[in-house]
């Protein structure tokens, strides 16, 4: 997806009437909600509610029991790749292969993308998210704080509309989270969407910001 | 006809239908297995050439085939499964596979003795490719029985078990040949398997047909009062299973 | 920065990260053939046998002694993926699950299946097998090895979020090993006693197409299982 369309598209990411269970134990049901460009939906709940599984069952790893997931006036299973190719999703596994070095693991993501991207860029990004002088170093060596920026890095490389992210501010520390929340507001300006989990209310200046409680 | 089959899928039409016709298909399982029994072991006359050892034919044929054939609906439930997802068609799966692979255990067996007893010395014969074949579909169902239990998550190992079903479909006619064409190349003695099914005589069919049935049925009430149970502890929390429960408990 | 890539870059991507992990962890590699070589030496030192009986064992021996070297080095291709999220990202990819795969297969096959085939040699000397049967064997092996990468990654796909996996992995994948193992050995033994190998050869590459165009898909739809 380029830039210029950002202006023009207004993509949707809706949920209706979706039902998901876990094994046996039924997580919840008849759950709708619309997220429109600039928008983020905050999904909250304790442990155990379904937050992690509400967000798997949106990127199409797992379907729900019941209900649609509708991207753009259609089903997200009826184009998978398409719809991926407009998804960023961060989980809780950071999603990066220790053996690699942080750059080689970048360099993979962008070129499992549709779009290309230059070394400079994918070098610009690590500096940008706090890792200058660490981009050769294999991931293994890396604190976890620092493993989460890398995956967080793709965040900044990615062309995508659509972020999913699962709480994103955990395990990183306060320059981390104020780089993150200056990510996603900027997401936010360029008409992305963010749907995301996270344990304390998020505040963004200027955001849309709907919150959603699983029970 | 589409109608009711669809409405067969969910639970609660399923568990009152199977409730209702279970009992008469235990009798006639129950009848045509001891017609067939007695039929064949004392009235059906002796083969002319192995004599009394022929009636073992009366159980190695029918659990041979049924566990062929069980097979294949265990993998058609599972291509129900992972297309549709219907979860009557997981528990189908499951509850066949035991079934299934008990059947298999049963032709082994008959089919080792009726080869000991009619052709030759040894209790196994790695050169016929029947059994050689019986022995892999009967390694199929365990791996597949020991793949679906061996998650928590009931739905997500039916659907892998689903998934190795198939593939072991594929495989079934591929270890056949290969087994065939091999000894038929190197041994020459494969006539144990291909004679049965040959020439038949017609005193000796009717028994053999009424344990077919029989088997037929033993598969279908097995199944039946299985996938009951498994669906019952499934749908333990719905509605449809608390009301049958109050029904069972109040006299 | 907006041009599309082609299917095929990012499938070679993927092939390269493969090969380089494998290639940090090289000293891994080595077990798998050292457990060829040591199993394979085992049958003799058990049978002591006299040197005519060998050529007759050796085609079995070798061959079931590569299924479960092949089978031990199966773990690799989807777990490591799997325990660190990366797995989940190839899945999210936009670019067909099957394609994705199979590449992991064929990274799986050239550092675990072709030093199986090179080593083969050695060992049908060890066997005082006669040229014509260890030219079968490097041969069938050839054939045979990919498919057992390629079964073998169904069973892997099915087990991977699996705790106790590995036994497991063992009593799905052996069953459908089969046939490979029967056309294998049978070929080796056929071609050191002097007759033509050409059907059984002909039979394995059927297979070998036949895993090709369908385990993929099968490979494919065992991975989204056990994700979910």
């Amino acid at each position: 997806m380029s830039m210029t369309q950002t202006l023009t598209d207004s993509p949707i990411l809706e949920a209706r009437q979706l039902r998901c269970e876990r094994g046996e134990r039924l997580l919840f049901e008849s759950l709708s909600f619309r997220v429109a460009a600039g928008q983020l939906l905050q999904i909250e709940g304790a442990n155990g509610s379904g937050k992690t599984t509400l967000l798997r069952a949106l990127c199409g790893l797992s379907a729900p029991a019941h209900g649609d997931i509708i991207w753009c006036n259609e089903a997200i299973g009826d184009n998978s790749e398409d719809y991926h190719a407009q998804l960023t999703y961060v989980g809780h596994h950071p999603g990066i292969k220790l053996d690699l070095t942080a750059f080689e693991n970048l360099r993979f993501t962008q070129d499992m993308s549709r779009t290309k991207a230059s070394d400079t860029t994918l070098l610009a990004a690590l500096d940008h998210i706090g890792l200058f002088g660490f981009e050769y170093v294999p991931c293994r060596h890396l604190s976890a704080g620092q493993r989460r920026r890398v995956a967080l890095a793709r965040l900044l490389i990615a062309q995508t509309r659509l972020w999913i992210l699962d709480e994103p501010f955990t395990a990183i520390d306060r320059a981390g989270t104020q780089l993150l929340a200056q990510l996603l507001t900027q997401h936010l300006q360029n008409n992305g969407l963010i749907v995301l989990t996270s344990h304390q209310p998020i505040e963004l200046p200027g955001g849309e910001i709907t919150r959603l409680a699983l029970h | 006809m589409w109608v009711w089959f669809h409405k067969l899928g969910s639970p609660p039409y399923f568990f009152r239908f199977s409730g209702i016709v279970l009992p008469y298909l235990a009798v006639a399982c129950l009848l045509s297995l001891c017609i067939g029994v007695y039929w064949g072991l004392f009235i059906a006359p002796p083969d002319y050439q192995q004599s009394e050892t022929v009636r073992i034919m009366y159980i190695h044929v029918p659990a041979a085939m049924f566990s062929m054939s069980i097979y294949i609906v265990m993998a058609l439930a599972g291509a129900v499964t992972l297309i549709w997802r219907i979860k009557l068609a997981e528990l189908i799966a499951a509850a066949s596979a035991p079934i299934g692979a008990s059947y298999t255990f049963i032709a082994l067996v008959t089919g080792s003795l009726w080869g000991r007893t009619a052709w030759g010395n040894t209790y196994w014969e790695w050169s016929d490719p029947r059994l050689m074949s019986e022995l892999v579909l009967f390694f199929l169902y365990l791996g597949y029985i020991a793949l679906y239990y061996a998650s928590e998550d009931r739905r997500g190992a039916a659907r892998a078990a689903a998934v190795l079903a198939l593939v072991g479909l594929v495989n079934i006619p591929i270890i056949h040949y290969s087994v065939e064409w091999w000894t038929s190349l190197h041994q020459g003695s494969t006539t144990r398997g291909t004679q049965i099914a040959a020439t038949v005589h017609p005193s000796m069919r009717y028994p053999l047909f009424i344990m077919m049935l029989g088997f037929a049925l033993f598969y279908a009430v097995t199944l039946m009062k299985n996938t009951r149970s498994m669906l019952l502890a499934s749908e333990r929390n719905n509605a449809w299973v608390k009301e049958v429960v109050s029904q069972h408990e109040s006299p | 920065m907006k041009a599309a890539t082609p299917l095929y870059s990012a499938l070679f991507a993927l092939l390269k990260r493969d090969l380089m992990l494998a290639f940090r962890h090289r000293a891994e590699l080595v077990n798998p053939l050292i457990f060829f070589l040591i199993v394979v030496s085992l049958f003799p030192m058990g049978l002591n046998p006299q040197s005519q009986v060998l050529p007759m064992m050796g085609a079995a021996v070798i061959w079931v002694a590569a299924l479960l070297a092949a089978m031990l080095s199966l773990d690799n291709m989807f777990r490591s993926d799997f325990d660190d999220g990366t797995l989940e990202q190839i899945v999210l990819s936009p670019w067909p699950l099957p394609a994705m795969v199979l590449m992991k297969v064929l990274a799986h096959w050239l550092v675990s299946g072709i030093p199986l085939v090179l080593l083969s040699p050695l060992l049908g000397v060890m066997f005082n097998l006669p040229a014509a049967g260890i030219g079968a064997l490097v041969l069938t092996l050839l054939i045979g090895t990919p498919v057992l990468s390629l079964v073998g990654a169904i069973g892997v796909a099915l087990t991977v979020g699996l705790r106790r996996g590995g036994v497991l992995l063992s009593l799905l994948v052996l069953p459908l090993y089969i046939p490979i193992l029967i056309f294998g050995a049978g070929s080796v033994w056929d071609a050191a006693l002097g007759s033509s190998i050409q059907g059984p050869l002909l039979f394995l590459g059927a297979i070998l197409v036949l895993a090709l165009t369908l385990a993929p898909f099968a490979i494919a739809s065992a991975v989204r299982i056990s994700l979910e």
